[in-house]
């Protein structure tokens, strides 16, 4: 069989002008939240290939809304559309005036799903959050999650709500691809061995291109941090200066980054740098001079044993492989 | 001369509460780096003031705690004037207040003085005139408003007919230079981020010549008059801020020898003295004036700021494992090897530069001294003025009584 259509790909959907393409161009191709004004409305079905840690390939299939479209996709399309999905992600406006009939549309489109691929995940994005007054919120949120819930018998759905203005977005992707990484589990182990041996109160792994969490570890000391939503406020800050860089060094959003990044203050130390070819890794360590350079250096020790762990659970297990691999790599670490 | 200080003033209740306030809350070190800035409009203010303090002290009863050759008001001042919706609130918000620049479309329009204190590496004041108000009719006391006075911020709405601001600012010029003739004015040519750019050079100079043509036709001629191209959208409005504050800024010939000695050392390609909370430089190299590099210095600060936002919590668990210098120390590499070095120098200021030298960015321990030694000479640039000033006024106050 051919292998390409092996691969399983992810849906975008939701009514039209929701914000699917918004949302996409700003994760995956560094707009900012101002840019996508310029966008049009999505005609069909948008292809793309996303690379995401390398050797994870998202094939993501942005469906454009519109309520023709929405009807081929549920009857003539319906075989092509819905089979091999591995997620679905669906965007709710949290504005929409006709929720009874965005409710309706979700359903087709749930029954859809279970027949053609009943093991996809299922996500949805409360969209345009920053709409609704601050008090509010979580109380909307709440209830329209509950609502979805209850409209998508067979999955268990995540829900999160979202906004391009500010850092949820980044929460709500950044659990998505969570949930997509091959290997994750052999990451995970690895980096609260190597997190455990450096002292560090938490250790961030950031994806290279996106800037969103791919995974974090931290100490029970790190667990105190009294700021919950900490990694999507770094993801955010990160990539502002990234659009900052790029512009006044003349090069593309995509092709700007950071080598290496030091902060000494009296309260903690920070390191940021290039890890794998596809990932930061972010330290965040107790001041103290020979300690933080210790630190630094054996997290350039580890690099090593690191990509060799992440290469190791390269297979086409998409979405989760075998959690088997042992954790031998760990020791490396801090040599 | 006591009259002209206390009567009249149209804002009794918010005078008298900030006066106690800042009495009250205004630590040693404020004062002294407070007292270092002064015109001479603010040293004649001064002696009002030790003139009219026993009066006050006795009325508040706090004598004893402060020492009696404080002055109460000597805060340089910003006074942010034009014509109504030219941008000046806005403007005001968005450098001291942080203000997201797309937020203050919600602005209310301004109906009263509003006093800000910025407490940072120096102290000053900014007082956001409302358009309307006719500041120069008899019953307002113009030593009141001009009398300390650090420079006149003249906000021009460049989209709009600016022929009556023009003409406002004139009358405004005259009148209070027959009083105050060293008076800094300077001239914001706002919300030019709507023009296009041979438009924008059109305004401008169209500006420049009616301004200038008509106060040398009134007889002044080579008016101390600075005009600035602004936007709140972009850095401009920061870029010209800066400017302004500068030129309050007693010592800031010795500021920028200190930086570009350092700068020339050390093979930084541009380097600036932020002061942090309003992201104004106070100083900087005298290499001209790079916007990448600016830009990118103050996003850089932004990111510490934030960063340290999130891990700057207190517990009584987290320990430090071992020594480190206090302030803060920061460097980036970026993409095209560009570094960017950030060092705290005290409180409010940091130093940072832009270093695309690639000699110079292998020897950071070198740089790190460097930058330390600078520190020692910033502070002892601004504790000595202090020194004399104080030496200064105790000899004035044995002499006065």
């Amino acid at each position: 069989m051919d292998a390409r259509k092996k691969k399983r790909k992810v849906l975008l959907m939701g009514k039209s002008g929701s914000g699917k393409s918004s949302m996409r161009s700003i994760i995956f191709s560094n707009y900012v939240a101002k840019d996508v004004r310029r966008l049009g409305a999505t005609i069909d079905v948008e292809h793309s290939h996303v690379k995401f840690m390398g050797n994870l390939t998202l094939n993501l299939w942005d469906c454009g809304g519109q309520d023709a479209f929405m009807e081929t996709y549920l009857a003539s399309q319906r075989g092509n559309i819905f089979s091999d999905v591995a997620v679905l992600i669906y965007v709710f406006d949290i504005e929409s005036r006709e929720v009874d009939r965005d409710m309706d549309t979700y359903n087709a489109i749930i029954d859809a799903l279970r027949e053609f691929s009943p093991n996809a995940y299922v996500f949805c994005l409360v969209h345009k959050m920053d709409l609704i007054q601050g008090e509010h919120r979580q109380r909307i949120y709440e209830e329209r999650s509950a609502l979805i819930r209850s409209r998508s018998e067979g999955f268990r759905v995540d829900t999160f709500g979202s906004s391009i203005w500010d850092q949820s977005l980044y929460k709500a992707w950044a659990g998505i691809v969570h949930k997509l990484i091959p290997n994750l589990t052999v990451i995970e182990r690895f980096l609260s061995a190597f997190a455990k041996k450096i002292d560090a109160e938490e250790v961030i792994l950031f994806e290279r291109s996106t800037f969103l969490t791919v995974t974090s570890v931290s100490s029970d000391i790190g667990d105190l941090n009294p700021i919950f939503d900490r990694h999507e406020r770094l993801s955010n800050i990160m990539k502002a200066f990234k659009h900052c860089a790029a512009r006044n060094t003349s090069t593309t959003p995509a092709s700007a980054g950071f080598v290496v990044m030091h902060t000494k203050t009296p309260q903690f130390n920070i390191f940021l740098g290039r890890f794998t070819d596809n990932t930061y890794i972010f330290l965040v360590v107790p001041p103290g001079e020979a300690a933080y350079n210790c630190a630094v250096l054996n997290t350039m020790l580890a690099r090593e044993g690191f990509s060799k762990a992440a290469a190791s659970g390269r297979t086409d297990g998409f979405p989760l492989p075998p959690p088997e691999t042992p954790d031998d790599h760990a020791t490396n670490g801090s040599a | 001369m006591r009259e002209p200080f206390r009567p009249n003033m149209p804002w009794p209740a918010v005078e008298r509460s900030w006066l106690i306030e800042s009495d009250v809350e205004q630590p040693i070190v404020g004062d002294r780096q407070s007292s270092l800035f002064k015109s001479e409009a603010q040293l004649s203010l001064e002696q009002h003031l030790q003139g009219n303090h026993q009066v006050g002290t006795s009325a508040h009863a706090r004598s004893s705690l402060v020492p009696d050759t404080q002055p109460r008001d000597a805060k340089p001042r910003l006074l942010l004037m034009g014509l109504r919706r030219s941008g000046k609130s806005s403007i005001a918000s968005v450098v001291f207040h942080k203000m997201p620049p797309n937020e203050t479309l919600f602005l209310e329009s301004t109906t009263r003085i509003q006093k800000d204190s910025i407490h940072s590496f120096m102290d000053f004041q900014v007082w956001d005139f409302p358009g309307q108000l006719e500041y120069l009719e008899p019953s307002f006391d113009l030593e009141d408003i001009f009398g300390s006075l650090g420079a006149l911020v003249w906000v021009i709405d460049a989209q709009d007919d600016y022929l009556d601001s023009v003409a406002r600012l004139n009358r405004t010029i005259l009148t209070v230079q027959q009083y105050y003739p060293g008076i800094n004015v300077e001239v914001f040519i706002h919300k030019v981020d709507g023009l296009s750019d041979e438009y924008r050079q059109d305004t401008f100079q169209d500006i420049v010549q009616r301004i200038s043509d008509e106060l040398s036709d009134a007889g002044y001629e080579n008016a101390p008059v600075h005009y600035y191209l602004t936007s709140i959208y972009d850095y401009s409005v920061f870029e010209a801020f800066s400017k302004v504050i500068q030129k309050l800024i007693p010592n800031l010939s010795t500021l920028e020898n200190l930086i570009t000695t350092l700068s020339n050392n050390c093979g930084f390609e541009k380097t600036y003295l932020f002061d942090v909370l309003s992201k104004i430089y106070i100083a900087s190299d005298t290499r001209p004036v790079d916007m990448a590099c600016y830009e990118m210095c103050s996003d850089y600060i932004d990111v510490i700021v934030d960063i340290s936002e999130l891990y700057s919590w207190d517990h009584p668990l987290r320990k430090a494992k071992g020594e480190q210098v206090q302030e803060a120390e920061s460097h980036v590499i970026l993409h095209d090897e560009t570094m960017i070095h950030l060092m705290e120098m005290n409180k409010y200021l940091c130093l940072v530069s832009v270093i695309r030298n690639p000699e110079a960015k292998e020897k950071k321990g070198l740089i790190d001294m460097n930058c330390r030694t600078f520190q020692d000479a910033l502070n002892e640039v601004f504790s000595r003025s202090w020194e004399q000033e104080q030496e200064e006024q105790a000899a004035r106050d044995h002499g006065g009584p």
